[in-house]
C-alpha cells in the first residue's frame, strides 16, 4: 500500500510558488467614488432619473428662450389658448405662455431647491460637527437647542415667516432654513461620535497625526457619504414646501411663476382648462420622482450594507 | 423611565412656551389690520380707539404680551376678531371633528393598505408585487398631495361624478379627502414595513418555525408580520406630520371647514386671536404625539429603554 502511493509521486509536480503573484490586485483599485459610480450607473431607475433630472436642468436654463414670448407677457386677445403650435402649452387667463411660465416656474423651484440645500449642508454640517467634536459643555449646550427646535412644528413656522416677510425666493429659503438643518446636524453629530471611537482615528491618533489632518483625512471622507444622501432629500421636501405655499397662497403669487403658483391657478380652473393644472403637476411630479429614485439609488451605492 | 418622561414634558412645556412668544411677536409685526379697513376708514378716532380698546390692542405690545401668557395658563385663547365675538377655543373645537374625521379615516386607510403593499413585496421578494409597491411607495412620496387631491377632485368628482367634490354637506364629502390624504400615509407604511419584514424573514425564529412544520400563513402571521410591526411606532411621528401638513391643504381644495382651513383663513385676514390659538393647538398636538410615540415604543419593545444613555 505504501509502495503504491510512493510510485505515484513522480506523476505530481509542485507547482512553483509565486508568493508575490497571488497576492497582486489585478484590476486597477478605485477609489471610493468611483466605486460608487460604478454601482450607481448599474441601478437602472437611478440613471433614468439622472437623465430625466438632466433634460428638466436643461430645459429649465434654456426653456423659456425657445419660445418668444415672455413668462410674464399678457395678451388680452389671446386667453385661455389650448396648446398649439404657438403656445406649446396654451396660454392663461392673461393670455401668459404657458411654455414660458412652466419653465420660468421650473428654474425658480429648482433654485429655492438647491440654494435651500446649500444652506441646510452649510448650517447643519457645521453645527453638527462643532457639536460633535468640541464635546463637554459646548456639545450640551448646542444639543439643548436642538432638543428645543425639534419639536417645533417647522411648517407652522415657515408660514408665520412668510406672512411677515416679503413673498419673494429670499423668504421662503430664510424661512425653510430655519428648522431645516436640524436633521442634518443630528445626524452629522451622530456620525462623527461613532467616528471617533473607531480604532482608525485612534490609530491615526497614535501615530501623531494632527486634528486637522483627522478631520481632513478620516472624519470628512467618512461623512460625505451621509451628507449626500441626507442632502438629495432636503431637495425635494424644499421644492414640495414652496409648491404647498404657494399653493395655499403664501408663497410667491402671480406674476411670478413657480411651479406651485402656476399649479395653484391651474387648480382655480380646473373644470374648464384642464391643461393648465396638468402640465406644471407633471413637471412636479417628475422632478420629485427623479429625486427621490435617485436619492434611494445614490444610498445604495455610497453605502452598500444599506441595501435592502 | 419616569425621570425620562418628566425630563420630556419640560422640553414640552419650554418649546410650548417659546413657539407662542416666538408666534406673539411675529404677528405684531404683520401687515395690515385685522379689521376691515374700508369700515375702520368711515369711523371717529375716537370709535376706532375703542374698537381697539375692546379687543386689548391699544395697549403696549410688551403688556398685551404678558396678559395673553396669564389667559393661556387660565385655559382662555381669547375672543376672535374676524368671527366677531366668538371665542376662539369655541371656533377650534367646533372645527376638531372635519378635521379628525378625514385625519383618522386617512390614517386607517393608509395604514391598512400600506401594511398590506408592504407585507406582500416582501413576502414575495422581487417579484411583481415587489415592484409594484415600490412604484407606489415612490409615487406616494413624490406627488404633492394638493396635485393628487386636484386630480382626485378632477376625475372622479367632475368628470365621472362618483363623489362630491366640495363643501362639507354628508359623509360622502370625506371620502375623497380621506384618500387624498392617505396616498402620503399608505406611500411611508409600505416602504417601511417592506424593509422591516425583509429583515424580519431572514432571522432565526423564522427558520426555527419553518422547522417546526409550521404553515406558510401561519409564520407570516404569528411571526414575521407582528414583528415587523414593531418598529412601525417610530414613523408615526412622519406620518402625523404629513397628515398635519396635508390638512392644511386638502381642507383648502376640498373646502372642508376644518382645522387646517381655519389657520389658512385666519392668516388671510390677519385675526390675531384665531392665529395664535391655532399655532398653539397644532404644536401642543404635534409635540405631544411625539412624546406618546417615544413611551409607546418603549413600552412595545422592551429592548428600547427610554433615558440610558445619551439620544
Amino acid at each position: 500500500m505504501a509502495n503504491h502511493t510512493d510510485s505515484l509521486d513522480h506523476l505530481f509536480v509542485p507547482v512553483r510558488q509565486e508568493s508575490g503573484e497571488q497576492e497582486r490586485i489585478s484590476r486597477p483599485a478605485l477609489s471610493a467614488f468611483q466605486d460608487s459610480w460604478r454601482r450607481l450607473r448599474q441601478n437602472k431607475a437611478a440613471v433614468i432619473s439622472l437623465i430625466l433630472l438632466g433634460i428638466m436642468i436643461v430645459l429649465a436654463i434654456v426653456g423659456p428662450w425657445l419660445t418668444k414670448y415672455s413668462y410674464a407677457q399678457t395678451n388680452y386677445s389671446a386667453v385661455y389658448q389650448n396648446p398649439s403650435a404657438d403656445h406649446w402649452f396654451g396660454t392663461d387667463k392673461f393670455g401668459r405662455d404657458q411654455w414660458a411660465r412652466i419653465w420660468q416656474g421650473t428654474r425658480i423651484s429648482l433654485l429655492i431647491a438647491v440654494l435651500a440645500a446649500a444652506l441646510d449642508l452649510v448650517v447643519g454640517v457645521a453645527y453638527g460637527a462643532i457639536s460633535a467634536l468640541k464635546g463637554g459643555k459646548v456639545d450640551n449646550v448646542m444639543q439643548r437647542i436642538i432638543e428645543i427646535l425639534i419639536g417645533v412644528p417647522s411648517l407652522i413656522i415657515i408660514i408665520l415667516l412668510m406672512m411677515i416677510m416679503k413673498a419673494n425666493i429670499f423668504t421662503i429659503m430664510v424661512a425653510m432654513s430655519i428648522t431645516g438643518w436640524v436633521g442634518m446636524a443630528r445626524l452629522v453629530r451622530a456620525q462623527i461620535l461613532k467616528l471617533k471611537q473607531q480604532e482608525f482615528v485612534l490609530a491615526a491618533r497614535t501615530l501623531g497625526t494632527s486634528n486637522t489632518q483627522i478631520i481632513l483625512k478620516h472624519l470628512i471622507p467618512n461623512t460625505i457619504g451621509m451628507i449626500v444622501i441626507n442632502t438629495m432629500f432636503t431637495i425635494p421636501s424644499a421644492i414640495f414646501t414652496e409648491a404647498f405655499l404657494s399653493f395655499i397662497g403664501l408663497g410667491l403669487q402671480s406674476p411670478q411663476a413657480s411651479l406651485g403658483v402656476l399649479i395653484h391657478d391651474g387648480f382655480q380652473t380646473l373644470s374648464s382648462h384642464f391643461y393648465l393644472l396638468l402640465f406644471p403637476a407633471l413637471v412636479i411630479v417628475i422632478i420629485m420622482v427623479a429625486f427621490n429614485i435617485l436619492g434611494d439609488g445614490l444610498r445604495d451605492a455610497l453605502d452598500p450594507r444599506m441595501r435592502k | 423611565m419616569r425621570r425620562y418622561i418628566a425630563k420630556r414634558i419640560v422640553y414640552l412645556v419650554l418649546t410650548l412656551f417659546i413657539i407662542t412668544t416666538a408666534t406673539f411677536f411675529l404677528m405684531k409685526n404683520l401687515p395690515g389690520t385685522p379689521f376691515d379697513e374700508e369700515k375702520l376708514a368711515l369711523l371717529t378716532q375716537e370709535q376706532r380707539d375703542q374698537i381697539y380698546a375692546s379687543y386689548g390692542l391699544d395697549k403696549p405690545v410688551i403688556v398685551q404680551y404678558v396678559n395673553y401668557i396669564g389667559n393661556i395658563v387660565q385655559g382662555d385663547l381669547g375672543t376672535s376678531i374676524y368671527y366677531t365675538g366668538q371665542d376662539v377655543k369655541d371656533i377650534i373645537v367646533d372645527r376638531i371633528y372635519p378635521s379628525a374625521l378625514v385625519g383618522l379615516q386617512a390614517i386607517l386607510l393608509g395604514t391598512v393598505i400600506g401594511l398590506i403593499l408592504g407585507v406582500l413585496a416582501a413576502y414575495r421578494h422581487n417579484s411583481g408585487w415587489d415592484y409594484a409597491a415600490m412604484i407606489v411607495s415612490v409615487l406616494g412620496v413624490s406627488i404633492p398631495n394638493f396635485v393628487l387631491a386636484a386630480l382626485l377632485q378632477y376625475y372622479i368628482g367632475l368628470k365621472w361624478g362618483i363623489l362630491p367634490v366640495a363643501f362639507w354637506e354628508s359623509y360622502d364629502s370625506s371620502v375623497l379627502p380621506s384618500i387624498a390624504l392617505s396616498v402620503g400615509v399608505i406611500a411611508i407604511i409600505a416602504r417601511f414595513v417592506r424593509t422591516e419584514m425583509l429583515e424580519v424573514l431572514q432571522q432565526d425564529y423564522i427558520v426555527t418555525a419553518k422547522a417546526k412544520g409550521l404553515g406558510q400563513m401561519a409564520i407570516l402571521s404569528r411571526h414575521a408580520v407582528r414583528n415587523s410591526l414593531i418598529p412601525v411606532i417610530t414613523i408615526l411621528g412622519p406620518i402625523v406630520v404629513n397628515l398635519l401638513t396635508g390638512s392644511l391643504v386638502i381642507e383648502n381644495i376640498f373646502g372642508i371647514p376644518g382645522i387646517g382651513s381655519l389657520f389658512v383663513d385666519s392668516i388671510k385676514t390677519n385675526d390675531y386671536a384665531t392665529i395664535m390659538g391655532v399655532t398653539i393647538f397644532y404644536s401642543a398636538f404635534y409635540v405631544v404625539v411625539m412624546l406618546l410615540v417615544d413611551i409607546l415604543y418603549s413600552l412595545v419593545d422592551p429592548r428600547i429603554r427610554l433615558g440610558s444613555g445619551r439620544e
